[in-house]
């Protein structure tokens, strides 16, 4: 096992630094873009309420290869060309989105509502309500659902390894193939997951602790 | 000049018709009690003074702007009317002094130092200064109702109405709070007090109003003669259920 690790090393380490890096990406847009929509969907105007609800139904329930498919193969014929790993971190961002989507207006909507009605009495308005009061209330329950989305967008980001992305998961295949060493070099890529996700799960338990230990709210 | 003022005012919740032709006006500095059964609409009527629920026909003028004009800003009506609610509602994620110096760095543009200078006046006034660095839950409801109401009277408001302030306190913390209401009263606020409390509407109110199902039965400035025997036959029913209690 050693030695396939060490005669590959440097495409092991090609493939994790692709991995993280198409994982990252995904992290900060599908943050905002998932964040985005929540507010879409809680929003007064019923129009916006619809459009946040279509792009979650639609991005949720389309398998993620297809989404990826879609700008590795479609979007290059109507010329804009996506490299597999842009093609990748796209589909990755869009459909980790919609779950986020779900995850943020869910934390949003277990804030009392008792907490938006007190601030717009003060003068707030539903924007600075929303940044001051609500969303970091939400956040904090938000912590341990969130971290298992970021969890599963690092595992989904082998979807790479369709469309040439350089990641762990298509230099897993390479190695495997050219070595014949499957079953080592495929628990070789399962570790190499396993270094970024289990440091990512104890931190989010940790953040979890850590913030309902204090500044919880008081069920009345 | 009157501060608030209901002409015919309708309110609907769909199909459910929860105000019937209100008329009420209320003068500047007038603390105005509000009493009645559960469910009889006495919340949504002072959720209609400050916005929180729109109305569906008639006039409502709150401190001179016209509330069932679309293109009234509702935030700028807001910034004048305080509201003390049942649970409290302290922002749960803020300090004490935060949760009242909130509202008027961002509503009133002031600067920390003074909206943090004002803040500890108002936690004297109310008897909280020792906790200024508490977290709401470190509260108990008495306190927590307190502390509501200074941050209402930090945004300077014009008026301030309160929704069954003390329904949610244990007996003994009851008195506490509505200490700190008579002496906003004797300060000359404007009040609007939906409350069970009749002692406190007696001693304090200006003027009680009695509503049931949606409607204002009876509006007496004699509020001795009122609670002596209301004129109003479901008024008198209902204060006799009361004080039995
Ligand atoms: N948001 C709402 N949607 C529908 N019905 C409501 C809503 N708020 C209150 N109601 C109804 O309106 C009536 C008056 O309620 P409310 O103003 O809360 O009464 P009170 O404060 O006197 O107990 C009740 O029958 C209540 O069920
Ligand atoms: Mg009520």
């Amino acid at each position: 096992m050693w030695t396939i690790f060490t005669n590959n090393f440097g495409m092991f380490m090609e493939g994790l630094g692709y991995t993280l890096g198409a994982s990252l990406l995904s992290l900060f847009f599908s943050l905002i873009i998932g964040t985005i929509f929540a507010l879409l969907q809680i929003n007064p105007s019923r129009t916006a309420r619809i459009f946040g609800r279509i792009y979650v139904e639609f991005f949720r329930n389309v398998p993620l290869l297809v989404i990826t498919m879609f700008f590795y193969v479609v979007i290059p014929r109507l010329g804009i060309p996506l490299s597999g790993f842009a093609a990748g971190s796209i589909g990755l961002t869009l459909y980790t989105s919609a779950f986020i989507a779900e995850t943020v207006r869910a934390g949003i909507q277990s804030v009392d509502p008792g907490q938006m009605e007190a601030a717009r009495s003060n003068g707030m308005t539903y924007v600075q309500a929303m940044r001051y009061i609500i969303l970091p209330q939400a956040i904090k329950i938000t912590v341990p659902p969130l971290g298992n989305q970021f969890i599963n967008l690092v595992k989904n980001s082998s979807v790479l390894a369709f469309v040439a992305g350089f990641d762990l998961m298509y230099q897993g295949n390479l190695i495997a193939s050219t070595t014949f060493e499957t079953t080592t070099t495929y628990a070789i890529v399962g570790i190499l997951y396993l270094i970024i996700t289990l440091p990512m799960s104890y931190g989010m338990t940790y953040l979890d602790h850590r913030w309902s230990g204090r500044n919880t709210r008081e069920e009345a | 000049m009157s501060m608030i003022e209901f002409h015919d005012v309708e309110k609907y919740y769909g199909k459910f018709h929860a105000l019937y032709h209100i008329n009420l006006t209320v003068e500047k500095g007038e603390v105005v009690t509000i009493i009645g059964p559960s469910g009889s609409g006495k919340s949504t009527l002072l959720r209609t003074i400050n916005g929180l629920e729109r109305i569906s026909s008639g006039q409502l003028i709150v401190n001179n702007f016209d509330l069932a004009d679309k293109k009234t800003d509702m935030n700028r009506t807001r910034k004048n009317v305080g509201m003390v609610f049942q649970h409290f509602n302290l922002y749960a994620n803020k300090s004490v002094l935060d949760n009242i110096t909130l509202g008027p760095r961002l509503v009133l543009k002031e600067s920390k130092d003074k909206a943090e200078e004002e803040a500890r006046a108002l936690l004297d006034l109310v008897g909280l200064s020792e906790k200024a660095k508490s977290m709401p839950n470190q509260l108990s409801g008495g306190q927590q109702q307190r502390i509501a109401i200074a941050r209402s009277l930090a945004m300077k408001p014009q008026a301030i109405l309160f929704d069954e302030p003390t329904s949610a306190l244990d007996p003994e913390m009851i008195g506490d709070v509505l200490n700190v209401m008579k002496k906003i009263a004797e300060q000359g606020m404007t009040m609007i007090v939906v409350t069970h409390e009749m002692g406190f509407a007696e001693e304090v109110g200006d003027r009680v109003v009695f509503m049931d199902n949606g409607h204002i039965l009876e509006d007496s400035k004699d509020v001795r003669s009122f609670f002596e025997k209301p004129k109003d036959e479901r008024a008198q029913e209902f204060l006799s259920k009361v004080i039995n209690h």
